[in-house]
């Protein structure tokens, strides 16, 4: 370890490895705060050939390496590892090029989400996926988890926005993979990269498709007395033939938490709130718009609003995007979770996590991408004392293990990291797991690439 | 060899040194195996599994025919949003995904690998393996459904698979210009792509058609149609069985000859200049699509000089119709990604080799 630490002390400046205890704490833990460890050190590489030097050097010692870029993964999907290092992505965060007339953007893996729309905007172009943390979170870290947000209902995930990626696999090797098309001819090695959490190495240089800015929105709230009249709008707004650019709910718990906290000025006694947004040609919009009042007409909301300008879709949108952080007002901690159940039974879903909720006595806030039934139920709990962590973990795992059971998934949008591997193994066979594995370990036989991420410890007899 | 089964699939995977996995045969360059391996007859695995349209989302065996899925989506008003080519010749779906193939309305929502949800094949050493699974988001385990998409049959055998669906737009229309020559022709399909209209197609035909196909509301169309008008300054609109049957050639390539060769090239929209001058004196017909990001290009089957322009231009091609032989044409460059991964899922080399 000491050879390692005096080599990469060779290619960073004293203020580009970190090695101290107060200069490692910041780095300990990532958005899941319930999970911590101290890495041996932290580099800060400002080129990419510093981060292909520093990935060959963790090869020929062994030493395994975690990439972070802003550190908001909610699944521990940066945490750092026992006698690894960190390799902080943060100052390789130019915009390559950016190319209006074919609407490409060549980004390096550190350039914040919200920078990308903010490069593209003059142009009239914005990139898609907007995770709720987007003004901070990184297209690096958005490729190894492929990000989701709340606008992943028309146009996907990160992974049907990234075209081309440059990457340094674990053992050092540098390739790329897909081109500036959006057609291709071969297997499509860049879907199989983004979401591999860090597994297959670092993205060095990422290729993103960017979108025509909607001409015009129409952002409508909705009020319900409860989470099923709520839920059931969303069938019936999904069964309609609309296809909205983002269905939200959140319920009353939520609202408290963000009217508190951001001053939303959400309806503070609904026990459930529908956010509907259609977006395109402003025509097309204004007729969809129609059709959408017709639907939340006849269903059960006592009160409907919709955004009359920019600045009102923006306070729609301050109170959703802020949810997260919100609940930390009501809450001294909590696990969000990321389950997804076929929509069709999202108010079932919905009242079974009430019932789990009550069974284990903690509260869960639900704020969820429902269009999508991508759930995301926060379960709340005191961290101070002692044994509250556990509980709020196996009522969390109450509720995954339900999504499993329903047909749905573990996880939509914020990836398996730590905190979910345990239950890959409910959600896949034994012969899934040992050829992802197999694929794992043929990319990188010393798994030092985010090692531990993904795969539970416990699997390791499939190998 | 024929099973009917995923565990027959997995049996007949031990059983043959090397195959190759083939379903309706439309595209017989991509079906025909080399080498002396064996052709593994999916045609057993037919028929759509599971479908709930409140879910937009269906499961199907590979060999289903497009055009089953289509009429059975259509009862419900809705799609596939990647409008597969080659429905009429008989493809199916596990074939369009092993080919990687979409058809012109890609251009709007996004191709195959955007739609594919979920995925079972065999793999090189007999394990069946899912991944992705069924609903509409899934950021579970490695995404295996995509990697198959395009893969030819090199890395597994398909088994069955999941895909979502959305609800088909209530009418279309198509806007179609005529330039004086290419150039005209692609700046102005540049404007049309950044415009923000709802465009679900958009094509380009030499010596210099551009067609624009618009989708919405039945009553809101007259409003898209003469923005997009205006935006290219001419052009005649063409609507009903006449403008479906106009996409339906395009998708099926009514429009090549029986002695020529199909080859899908990617591009970007700022090459097809290029492309187009070292196309002037040889007798290729083509069509560009997707705004620019695919040309397809029918070579004749009896001469040569294909391969050269590819390679002058740094272009990779994959050949879909057309007399047997290897894939892929121009440059491929060796992918230490590609191969590791071919590795870990064909360890004994039973499939096609992806070089």
């Amino acid at each position: 370890m000491q050879q390692f630490l005096d080599d990469l002390a060779k290619l960073y400046p004293p203020d580009r490895l970190l090695t101290e205890r107060a200069q490692l704490i910041p780095y300990e833990s990532d958005g899941l705060t319930a999970f911590r460890m101290r890495p041996r050190a932290v580099v800060l590489p400002d080129v990419q050939e510093d981060v292909i030097e520093t990935v060959r050097m963790c090869h020929i010692h062994g030493v395994p390496f975690v990439p972070r870029g802003s550190g908001t993964s909610l699944s521990g999907g940066a945490l750092p590892v026992h006698d690894g290092i960190v390799i902080a992505l943060n100052r390789l965060n130019r915009i390559l090029s950016l190319d209006p007339e074919q609407r490409l953007a060549v980004v390096e893996p550190g350039v914040a989400n919200l920078s990308v729309s903010q490069a593209a905007a003059p142009h009239g172009l914005y990139y898609a996926p907007d995770p709720s943390s987007q003004p901070v979170c990184t297209i690096g870290g958005n490729v190894a988890f492929n990000a989701g947000g709340a606008h992943c209902l028309k146009y996907g995930m990160t992974s049907n926005h990234v075209l081309r990626l440059k990457v340094v696999l674990p053992e050092a090797e540098v390739v790329e993979l897909g081109s500036e098309s959006l057609e291709s001819v071969d297997s499509d090695w860049t879907g199989l990269f983004v979401g591999s959490e860090g597994l297959f190495g670092i993205a060095l240089e990422v290729t993103l498709r960017l979108l025509s800015k909607p001409e015009a929105y129409h952002t409508m709230l909705a009020a319900y007395r409860s989470m099923e009249a709520a839920g059931d709008a969303v069938a019936d707004v999904v069964a309609s033939g609309l296809l909205p650019g983002a269905i939200e709910i959140m319920d009353n718990l939520t609202i408290q938490a963000v009217n508190q906290s951001l001053g939303a000025g959400y309806p503070p006694d609904a026990s459930a709130l529908l956010i509907v947004e259609l977006e395109g040609e402003t025509d097309q919009v204004n007729a969809e718009s129609v059709r959408l009042q017709e639907i939340i007409r006849g269903s059960e909301a006592y009160s409907v609003n919709s955004a009359q300008d920019e600045t009102e879709r923006a306070m729609i949108w301050k109170g959703r995007k802020g949810a997260f952080a919100a609940l930390g007002t009501i809450s001294q901690a909590y696990i969000v979770q990321d389950g997804v159940v076929p929509r069709s039974q999202l108010g079932e879903a919905l009242a079974e996590i009430d019932k789990i909720s009550s069974h284990h006595g903690l509260r869960v806030a639900n704020v969820f991408h429902a269009g999508d039934g991508n759930l995301h139920p926060n379960v709340l709990f005191d961290g101070s004392q002692v044994g509250m962590l556990e509980r709020a973990e196996a009522l969390a795992d109450e509720i995954v293990e339900m999504c499993i059971r329903r047909g749905g998934s573990i996880t939509g949008e914020h990836g398996v990291g730590m905190e979910k591997r345990k239950h890959l193994a409910s959600l896949f066979s034994e012969d899934d797991l040992k050829v992802m594995q197999r694929l794992h370990r043929t990319l990188d036989p010393q798994a030092i690439a985010n090692r531990g991420k993904m795969f539970p410890d416990s699997l390791k007899h499939l190998r | 060899m024929k099973p009917t089964t995923p565990l027959e699939a997995q049996q007949a995977v031990l059983e043959l040194p090397t195959l190759m996995p083939i379903s309706g045969g439309s595209k017989a360059i991509l079906s025909t195996p080399v080498d002396g391996a064996a052709q593994l007859d999916m045609s057993g695995m037919c028929g759509v599994i599971d479908y709930v349209p409140e879910e937009f989302t269906f499961t199907a065996l590979p060999s289903t025919p497009l055009t089953e899925i289509r009429d059975l989506l259509s009862t419900h008003d809705q799609y596939l949003p990647f409008d597969p080519p080659l429905a009429q010749r008989g493809a199916t779906l596990g074939g369009t995904l092993a080919a990687g193939l979409s058809g012109p309305g890609r251009y709007r929502y996004g191709g195959v690998r955007d739609f594919v949800l979920g995925i079972q094949f065999v793999t090189g050493s007999g394990e069946l393996v899912r991944g992705g699974g069924k609903v509409v988001k899934n950021a579970a385990g490695f995404d295996f459904p995509k990697l198959l998409v395009g893969s030819l049959g090199r890395l597994g055998v398909v088994t069955e698979v999941s895909f979502k669906v959305f609800p088909a737009p209530e009418a279309h229309i198509t806007l179609r210009v005529d330039y004086s020559d290419m150039n005209q022709a692609v700046k102005s399909m540049i404007r049309f792509a950044t415009a923000p209209l709802n465009i679900a197609s958009l094509d380009l035909e030499p010596p210099g058609t551009l067609w624009v196909r618009l989708s919405g509301f039945e009553d809101v169309l007259a409003s898209s149609l003469e923005r997009a008008f205006i935006l290219a300054g001419a052009g005649d609109a063409l609507q009903g069985e006449q403008e479906r049957d106009l996409w339906r050639q395009a998708r099926d390539f009514e429009w090549i000859d029986n002695d020529c060769t199909l080859v899908k090239i990617p591009i970007t929209p700022g090459r097809i200049t290029a492309l187009e001058s070292e196309l002037q004196n040889t007798e290729a017909i083509r069509r560009y699509s997707v705004g620019g990001n695919v040309v397809w290009l029918a070579w004749p089957s009896d001469k040569d000089g294909l391969d050269t322009i590819m390679h002058r231009l740094r272009l990779v091609g994959l050949r879909i119709l057309g007399q047997a032989g290897l894939p892929f044409v121009g440059v491929r460059s060796p992918n230490v990604f590609a191969s590791r991964v071919k590795r870990a899922l064909d360890p004994q080399n039973r499939f096609p080799p992806i070089v």
